[in-house]
């Protein structure tokens, strides 16, 4: 097996044993990524020489016996989360410049940690978007197919762990922006429960709804990043104070007696790919086999949930994006008449289409006369598909559906109309809405070859149990070890 | 439901942006159609149901008041625009 292949769980055996160095790691993934990444286009920002001094500073930990599991592991990291020293873009020419002075706590965690930090990972401007393409930078290719999308917005992160240009990554998700990417990559990918993962230094977008976690090649190494990453902080007044479990405990039979609900709003969806179908009927029978009963369970509200979150979230974007006025950081427009015309002409120069869309629909949403009919419609549904959870939750222990409703389109396909992008996201975005958590893991290949992800989502807190379930299910298949030919 | 260009121009104007002319008939088309689209929660009878701003709720979380380590001066003007060696600058507000 080639260095840029490992998983983090074997790549650690290795550098705990002193079988292999993270300086002579660090330096294969950074060839592998000078290889393939002209194709594919993960990277925005790419710090070879700090990588690679940080991989000798962990060498002399292990060397001290001093490691971690993360000690010496090269990591990408999405744009989204800042990076002290570190050019953090966030996919917008509005922050082309921007080089953060502090650190995210989840990146003053991984340092902790002695992970090594390769660079920052192409996404959809400001997080807005199920395809990567609303990125100002460059498009991310699928690696599975260059044609298509990686999925979004954690697009760079997912392609860069299925192209082998990482060992694991850090994404962010508001409304399925870490699973979706990693079910169209064939990785996997955890959206924790809203307040497990602190979001200080996460630049935001849906303050309600945003969570940062773990995308990797294997269950086990999410659960590795998740048992560093997690916790309470008191820098985010919303993480919430609670033990944090040993993730990375996974005994390989999560799956057995446990009482699995198929939504059946999910899986009778309409548009629901005949592949995506096709792997989700063979996933369920995996699933009773390995153990577990299934229930069918309604979610009755599913079908107002895209409209509420696309209420609640460029609601919130408009207010949190509020900050660019090209007055303390960012790029300020030249020509101005006064202070005003500087803040519109560096806005207006600085953001994207899909990000002015999100300002003007959450700010016409909030604007005088319509609060109510809007956001507050909206943060009443919000309440009644969380009722649907809770009660689904009372029949079972955990909920199985496709992450997304179809394979990764085309690059192009869909720009054109914003709704029927919107649409792609029908399946994860409740998730967000309610604020639990939810794992994508790989459960097919579609007859184009393009990867279709099982989504497992549990009630509040019970990461460790959707991991469970997801490794037993990786365990007993083999789609994680296929791999993109690139 | 038909938006018009003058009430996107209204909108924008209160978010701080100046969309061009070409652009304001697209933001009205699509607004109109996402909008259209929001009509479908008006079908859920919602009277009583209390709103939902954050999905984990908690207690205002409080700390001790004791001084802490903050950011350094020059690192907070840092990505600044345009700067003196103390102040952010900006375009004259009153004349």
């Amino acid at each position: 097996m080639k260095l840029h292949e490992l998983t983090i769980e074997e790549a650690s055996r290795q550098l705990a044993r002193r079988e292999l160095s993270s300086v002579t790691l660090t330096q294969a993934v950074l060839d592998r990524i000078a290889a393939v990444d002209p194709r594919i286009g993960a990277y925005l920002t790419l710090d070879a020489e700090g990588a690679l001094a940080q991989a000798a500073h962990a060498d002399r930990r292990i060397a001290k016996d001093e490691g971690t599991p993360l000690t010496g592991i090269p990591l990408g990291i999405k744009d989204v989360i800042c990076t002290q020293g570190l050019r953090t873009t966030c996919g917008s020419r509005l922050l082309e410049n921007f080089i953060p002075p502090y650190n995210a706590t989840v990146m003053d965690k991984l340092q902790t940690a002695g992970a090594v930090i390769l660079g920052k990972l192409n996404m959809d401007e400001f997080a807005m978007g199920s395809s990567t393409e609303n990125s100002a930078y460059q498009v991310t290719r699928n690696p599975w197919n260059q044609d298509h999308i990686p999925g979004g917005s954690s697009g760079g992160s997912g392609a860069a762990v299925a192209a082998d240009m990482c060992l694991g990554a850090l994404g962010s998700d508001t409304g399925g922006s870490i699973r979706q990417p990693a079910s169209h990559c064939g990785v996997v990918g955890l959206k924790p429960t809203y307040g497990r993962v602190s979001r200080y230094g996460l630049v935001a977008f849906a303050s309600s709804l945003d969570q940062i976690g773990p995308m990797g090649k294997s269950v086990k190494d999410c659960a590795l990043i998740m048992n560093a990453i997690s916790g309470h902080d008191e820098r985010d007044s919303t993480s919430v104070p609670r033990p944090v479990p040993d993730y990375t405990k996974l005994t390989g039979d999560g799956f057995k007696g446990l009482r699995v609900g198929l939504p059946l709003e999910y899986h009778r969806a309409e548009g629901l790919d005949p592949d995506v179908r096709t792997a989700m009927a063979a996933a369920i029978e995996t699933v009773r086999a390995l153990g577990a009963e299934t229930v069918e369970v309604s979610l009755p509200h599913t079908e107002y949930a895209v409209a509420a979150y696309y209420i609640i979230a460029p609601c919130e974007a408009s207010s949190n994006l509020a900050r660019y006025d090209g007055v303390r950081y960012g790029v300020r427009s030249r020509d101005h008449e006064d202070m005003l015309d500087m803040f519109r002409r560096s806005r207006t120069n600085g953001f994207g289409a899909e990000v002015q869309r999100r300002i003007i629909l959450g700010t016409y949403a909030l604007s005088a006369g319509y609060y109510d009919a809007y956001y507050g419609k909206a943060s009443q549904i919000r309440s009644l598909i969380m009722q649907d959870f809770r009660w689904a939750y009372e029949t079972c222990d955990v909920l199985l559906s496709p992450v997304a409703p179809t394979p990764a389109f085309k690059i192009g396909e869909n720009t054109d109309d914003p709704l029927t992008m919107y649409m792609s996201d029908v399946f994860t975005l409740s998730a967000n809405l309610a604020g639990i958590p939810g794992i994508s893991v790989p459960c097919g290949l579609s007859s184009d070859g393009l990867p279709i992800g099982l989504q497992i989502m549990g009630p509040h807190f019970s990461e460790d149990r959707l991991l469970q379930a997801a490794y037993h299910f990786e365990q007993n298949t083999a789609f994680h070890q296929q791999r993109p030919e690139l | 439901m038909k938006i018009t260009r003058e009430e996107v121009q209204h909108v924008a104007r209160l978010a701080r942006l100046d969309l061009a002319d070409t652009v304001l008939d697209t933001m009205a088309e699509q607004l109109g159609g996402i909008l259209d689209y929001m009509e479908t929660l008006n079908r859920v009878d919602t009277d009583g149901i209390a709103p939902t701003a954050h999905a984990v709720s908690q207690a205002t979380p409080l700390r001790a008041d004791k001084r802490r380590p903050h950011l350094d001066h020059e690192a907070a003007l840092a990505n600044a625009p345009e700067r003196d060696k103390e102040s952010f600058i900006v375009p004259k507000i009153i004349s």
